[in-house]
């Protein structure tokens, strides 16, 4: 079979190659047994709660200080007779103990997966871990048993699983679903397993069995590699190693060209929870808060929810500049309920700010928590896929609106700067004629446009060249325009991250770059000219 | 905690929550192993007008999502009223005794 590329999200660096092991859902069982008497069933099922609490607490004791803290708080929640009231119900009411387990888990599971802040909807996972762990008590069902040593793909890992599991050297983890701040990563990134999450379904139908690579930093599985990727595999391994030494000791240095030039360093993010892992001391400030993050509930966060969230990611980056992007939903990010579904073409479709002044009720819920949480740090606010000047003069008059608002009503507030996004080309090619406070250029969206290819499509990776010398001209006039009339620019996008395009961004005269947390060592590296190759 | 209601007391707190991450899973375990430990009745919640919840409870408490920032009430009825709202609030000022919240 010919090699099968995969691509999910980083959650724990590190490269495996090894045999694959999918890990068939044990969920699958359904519980169509009939059920016995009430009396029996609400026995079983307390029997079988009891046995799951000794079993995570035989494992609690041969693991180290954080496991034990996971497991704590599923024995805590095992233990809490709360958990199991909507089943004892069910089963006074005839249904069997597995079915009514199932059910009532599943309806408190459904409350974390729909909360607004990814630290909830990761415990979803942890529910899910205790719902089939004594489902699997209660059907007399064994665990799949995992092989040591082999990429394990799975749909999710519960934590309780991930410690029953021998991680020796080779080993790494591929998910279907999962999240970088679920404990599982938190466990994977302690013990130096690789992790990638994200894979998407079909990465559940490859055989077991199969060779497979998987890249923990790029968030890569290759299924079935190569002769060529398994050799590059090696070397990579070896890259790796050498990489994350170097990382290491520039990552607290100030960033700095071999001249002595300074060069600002920020980091991209997409909300408070991934930033209480990092050390704001990594890094010059915050150059592009990602807001969606606070769109992926069930209903639209208010304007205190927005507010708190704003607060949190200020009080983080202290006296350091903080970049908050208006919401950019459309093309790749649609929000039910918000962004439009039809559109023939979602990228040149209604996304970014266009979606913001067709909505201008949620706009200025967002701009009015904006301006309130600016008095609390160094906030800046730019506005996503500006195209034409009016855009930046409505998305100011929003602004200046909710400011008399907020004046009128007496509610403390500070006015941040507005800067806006560099990512059409239409704004690029006439840069003079946008007078925001700043530029921030998004290099994925202006590589895609310049370039009429979509980023997704693997077959037309050579065209998504953010070095691409069309791209870099565009780049170089709009750090060029920045400079004569005295206007910070930055670029947030991906190429930033990337160390070998780095000195490209350099020398179009870019001194402010926004990379993504894991890459500041690296790319800080690169610019103190301290990588070779 | 002993029979009668002569030694019953009611009291109340309030304080704001500073832990990075809120009223996640291990101040959560802390939280209610404290709290478990008085015989009053404890009950937490959003606001002075409620709704409460079983403060003794974790799966409540975590269905709560109490994020930072957020201001919790706790309120107690029993002998120990005054000590456990007390111990609690304390709890919650010593910021769960972590310094970073990461779970």
């Amino acid at each position: 079979m010919a090699e099968l590329r995969l691509t999910g999200r980083p959650a724990s660096p590190g490269l495996a190659l090894s045999r694959l092991f999918v890990l068939g859902d044990d969920a699958a069982r359904t519980g169509t047994r009939p059920a016995g008497d009430p009396d029996q069933e609400a026995v079983r099922l307390r029997a079988a709660i009891e046995a799951a609490i000794q079993q995570l607490e035989e494992v609690s004791g041969t693991t180290a200080a954080d496991a034990q803290e996971i497991l704590e708080f599923q024995v805590a929640m095992l233990g809490d007779e709360a958990l199991a009231e909507g089943a004892f119900a069910a089963i006074a009411g005839g249904e069997n103990a597995d079915a009514a387990w199932r059910a009532a888990l599943n309806v408190q599971l459904e409350d974390y997966v729909n909360a607004g802040d990814e630290y909830f909807r990761a415990r979803a996972a942890d529910l899910e871990d205790l719902r089939d762990r004594v489902s699997g008590i209660l059907s007399g069902g064994e665990q799949q048993s995992v092989p040591a040593g082999t990429v394990l793909v799975a749909r999710d890992l519960p934590p309780s699983r991930f410690l029953g599991i021998d991680w020796q050297l080779g080993s790494a983890i591929a998910l279907a679903g999962g999240s970088p701040t679920s404990h599982v990563a938190l466990l994977a990134r302690a013990r130096g397993v690789p992790m990638i999450v994200g894979l998407g379904a079909d990465v559940m139908t490859v055989p077991s069995g199969l060779e497979a690579m998987v890249d923990g930093e790029r968030g890569t599985l290759v299924v079935a590699p190569d002769d060529a990727t398994r050799a590059s595999a090696k070397s990579r391994e070896m890259e790796i190693n050498q990489r994350r030494a170097i990382a290491e000791k520039f990552q607290h240095a100030r960033a700095t060209l071999p001249s002595g030039e300074p060069v600002t360093i920020m980091i991209n993010t997409a909300g408070p929870d991934e930033l209480s892992l990092l050390d704001p001391a990594i890094c010059d400030g915050i150059g592009l808060v990602r807001s969606e993050f606070l769109f992926h509930g069930a209903t639209l966060p208010d304007e205190e929810t927005q507010y708190q969230a704003y607060r949190r990611i200020l009080r983080w980056a202290g006296a350091r500049p903080v970049t908050i992007r208006t919401l950019d939903a459309g093309g790749d990010k649609p929000i039910p309920g918000l962004t439009i579904d039809d559109e023939g073409n979602p990228f040149l479709g209604t996304r970014g700010i266009r979606l913001s002044l067709q909505k201008p009720d949620v706009f200025r819920v967002q701009l009015r928590a904006l301006c309130r949480a600016a008095l609390h740090g160094n906030l800046k606010v730019m506005l996503p896929m500006v195209a034409m000047p009016r855009d930046l003069a409505q998305g100011r008059a929003h602004l200046d609106a909710v400011v008399s608002d907020l004046a009128a009503q007496k509610v403390p507030y500070a006015v941040p700067p507005l800067g806006i996004m560099v990512e059409v080309p239409a704004a690029a090619i006439a840069i003079d004629r946008f007078d925001a406070d700043f530029y921030s250029i998004g290099s994925n969206d202006l590589t895609q446009y310049v370039m009429a290819a979509a980023r997704d499509i693997a077959s037309l990776s050579d065209y998504a060249n953010p070095i691409d010398p069309a791209v870099l001209s565009l780049i170089t006039r709009t750090v060029e325009h920045g400079k004569r009339t005295g206007r910070e620019v930055s670029l947030c996008g991906d190429a930033a991250s990337d160390p070998t395009i780095v000195p490209h961004l350099l020398a179009a005269g870019l001194r402010s770059l926004s990379v993504s947390a894991s890459s500041v060592g690296l790319v800080k590296a690169a610019i103190a000219g301290a990588l070779v190759g | 905690m002993n029979n009668g209601t002569a030694t019953e007391t009611a009291a109340t707190g309030s304080i704001l929550i500073e832990h990075e991450v809120g009223l996640h899973a291990r101040p959560s375990v802390k939280l209610t192993k404290l709290a478990k430990t008085f015989a009053s009745r404890i009950e937490l919640g959003l606001s002075e007008e409620g709704p409460w919840i079983d403060a003794k409870s974790i799966v409540k408490v975590m269905a709560f999502k109490a994020a930072k920032g957020k201001t919790l009430h706790f309120r107690a009825n029993g002998g120990d009223a005054n000590a456990a709202v007390a111990a609690l609030v304390d709890l919650v000022r010593r910021d769960f005794d972590e310094s970073h919240g990461n779970g």
